[in-house]
């Protein structure tokens, strides 16, 4: 039992964090955000340092490391909020290489490495990097399938620090399928990054109230608001917990990785919503400007929501999960 | 990162589930609080008798030097099994630990075993009227003469007092020094006619807790743990002990209790309500969240020589997610769940404790705001 990130694993994460506190702070972020536009220079960093391929094997030019590295990357994403995509190129082709056919991973995965094809991630309503995408992986609740450059229509969402399109008519049946996990890993995944934005939400939280004052003190010596500060750290650790093990999971006990990836998803919906918004309200008035940049943690957090599903399937997928065990257990 | 267990940790796990399967406890006692109690005192004898009282003392002491993880396993598989909680349960995992970290060698070597085999319960006499959440402000005072020391004060929220030989006891022995610094630990016996044990009767019927009231006790010098004067620092020694390995034998039970609801919920068709599955869903979330983060904690311990931020949180994850169930079952089974001897009217009854014992919520969120988030102190 040793429920903790490598070495490895550990330096990987400092890597990324450097980085893209260096290349990303919210201001680069903003002013992608404002142009409607992705961090250009970043992504091409980001594409060689290879990261899109961190979880892709040797063979197709990835850097043959797991779901845990992954999601590692993309909690450091979260935490910077950056304005790259990330997290539906590097989600693509971890899918594509795990659940794909022999012929899907010779067709997509060099491509997507070196950042030449574009991959879309999400359901028919709403994808991720979808509008004039190489390809898309859809997410059908427990499901998931490839489409080839399927026509799609630009969607604005609250997030403008990146891209969302809708599909035009992808049908049921349309696209070919992928493997089992597909869905488990795509759903751990976005939850690996609602864990890093709601470290962010929670950082910038505790600086503000510690050193905001109001009544001759700092506001976070209230147990109103400190209070509600444990209360956040609570979310963002359920939804650590959560996502390392579907993380963990997906390699090393796919069998466990459906159920895994619905708490991850739940309690990523959930916390990334809470904590953020809680981010919001210990700002106060300041919290709800354009200038202070909690906002941009909220608006990810619930659209990375939304892209999980919402919470509701996830609840009804772990309910059943419930019952199935005490039944499996009762006629054992 | 390995979620599995290693195969010795696995062997540890079935010589332990072999030995549950040949050791029944037999009925739990319904309605008669001191035959309970004597359930429980008897089935810890039969697991001091092979060793499996306290897995994690050292090996001198009777345990077996079992590794943080071990004691998890241990804790449970204790939940698993469906045996009740060593009755001694304050004297393994909190007097024991505090002797041996504090204690002379003539304390150890006095102390210890009966702890083990049950034959001294023992009680832990730390909470006052007017010092609970503020433990270091308490005023049981101690006096010292001739013969030893002189104790004059009360006690409450003493769990098990009645059937205990032995009291944890902190007590003020310098009134005129700080309010930290004037405290000392001593080794009360409770069997004198100056304390009086008067149990207190709970919302649930029941008492599990007491008042003690100490009129002019005695205790010799021999019984003082850790010096005259450094009473603070022994009580936290017994604080920081106090949730570790439990948190894995409650994190079972819940389970085992969620999957009960499920069973009764079940067999009337009542979880095909979507409502009913959600909060389910939710509850199902919860108790894997309180699995998942005691794992963390356990290896953060493990690997860091200290939990990370995520093991202050467990116990107000547990009462509040214990409370959300039981309230849970109210609603979904109706009102024969409220129906007096109904094990969910008790478990509803009794969940509202689970907020207060051990640190009550609004202070494991100070704590955790101060001394985990590094937020200026609570007003």
């Amino acid at each position: 039992m040793d429920f903790d990130l490598t070495e490895d694993q550990r330096e990987i994460r400092g890597v990324a964090h450097e980085l893209l506190a260096s290349r990303s702070p919210f201001a680069r972020v903003r002013e992608a955000a404002e142009a409607d536009a992705y961090d250009d220079p970043l992504w091409r960093e980001i594409v060689a340092l290879g990261w899109p391929g961190i979880a892709v094997g040797e063979r197709h030019g990835g850097q043959g490391l797991g779901a845990v590295e992954l999601a590692v990357l993309l909690e450091e994403l979260g935490y910077a909020c950056a304005a790259t995509p990330l997290l539906s190129t590097a989600v693509a082709a971890a899918v594509i290489e795990t659940g794909g056919s022999d012929a899907q991973r010779d067709r997509w995965l060099a491509g997507l490495i070196a950042g030449e094809l574009s991959a879309g991630i999400g359901s028919g309503e709403l994808v991720l990097d979808g509008h004039g995408a190489d390809v898309v992986v859809l997410i059908d609740d427990h499901d998931a399938r490839l489409l080839e450059s399927p026509l799609s229509e630009p969607v604005q969402t609250i997030d403008p620090t990146r891209r969302f399109a809708r599909l035009a008519g992808a049908g049921a049946g349309d696209g070919e399928p992928l493997g089992a996990g597909a869905a488990g890993r795509i759903y751990g995944a976005i939850a690996a990054e609602v864990v890093g934005l709601c470290q962010r939400a929670l950082e910038m939280t505790l600086d503000y109230v510690k050193d905001r004052r109001q009544f001759g003190v700092p506001v976070g010596s209230f147990q109103a608001v400190s209070h509600r500060c444990a209360q956040m750290l609570l979310h963002t650790e359920s939804a650590r917990s959560t996502a390392y093990y579907a993380a963990w999971a997906a390699d090393a006990d796919p069998e466990r990785l459906d159920e895994a990836a619905a708490l991850a998803a739940a309690a990523a919906a959930t916390a990334g919503r809470e904590v953020a918004a809680s981010a919001i309200q210990a700002h106060g008035g300041i919290g709800f400007t354009w200038e202070a940049d909690v906002h941009w943690l909220y608006k990810r957090a619930e659209v990375d929501r939304a892209l999980l599903g919402g919470v509701k399937r996830h609840h009804a997928a772990l309910a059943r999960a419930a019952a199935a065990r005490v039944a499996t257990v009762a006629t054992r | 990162m390995d979620l599995t267990f290693s195969e010795p940790e696995l062997a540890f796990r079935d010589e332990l589930r072999s030995w549950f399967a040949n050791h029944d406890p037999g009925p739990e006692p319904e309605g008669d609080e001191h035959a309970h109690y004597a359930w429980r005192r008897d089935f810890q004898r039969e697991l001091a008798r092979d060793g499996w009282a306290a897995v994690h003392w050292p090996v001198e002491y009777g345990g077996r030097g079992a590794t943080l993880t071990q004691s998890a396993i241990f804790f449970e598989e204790l939940g698993r099994s469906g045996a009740p909680m060593m009755a001694n349960v304050l004297g393994l995992l909190l007097a024991g630990p505090t002797i041996m970290s504090w204690g002379t060698p003539e304390q150890k070597q006095r102390y210890l075993t009966p702890i083990l085999t049950a034959e001294e319960i023992w009680c832990q006499g730390f909470s006052e009227p007017d010092a609970g959440s503020d433990l270091a402000s308490l005023k049981t005072r101690a006096v010292k003469d001739d013969d030893g020391w002189l104790i004059t004060g009360q006690k409450v929220w003493t769990s098990g007092a009645q059937y205990s030989k032995w009291c944890m006891l902190v007590a003020r022995t310098d009134a005129e020094a700080a309010k930290h610094k004037g405290l000392t630990y001593f080794l009360m016996d409770m069997e004198q006619e100056a304390v009086q044990v008067r149990p207190l009767r709970q919302i649930t019927g029941e008492s599990e807790f007491n008042e003690l009231f100490i009129d002019g006790a005695r205790i010799p010098d021999e019984n003082v743990l850790g010096g005259v004067g450094n009473g603070w620092k022994v009580a936290l020694t017994t604080l920081m002990n106090e949730r570790a390995g439990l948190a894995f034998f409650l994190q079972v039970r819940l389970r085992q209790l969620l999957d009960r609801l499920i069973e009764e919920a079940a067999a009337r068709d009542l979880l095909d309500d979507p409502v009913a599955a959600d909060r389910l869903g939710q509850l199902h979330l919860k108790a894997e969240v309180l699995r998942l983060t005691a794992y963390r904690g356990l290896t953060a311990i493990e690997k860091y020589g200290q939990p990370g931020p995520e093991g202050s949180l467990t116990k107000w994850m547990w009462s509040e997610t214990n409370q959300q169930l039981t309230q849970f079952a109210a609603d979904l089974l109706g009102p024969g769940a409220l129906t007096g001897g109904s094990r969910w009217a008790y478990e509803l009854l009794r969940a509202r404790g689970n907020s207060i014992e051990g640190g009550t919520t609004e202070v494991l969120k100070n704590i955790v705001a101060e001394r985990v988030l590094g937020l200026p102190k609570a007003r």
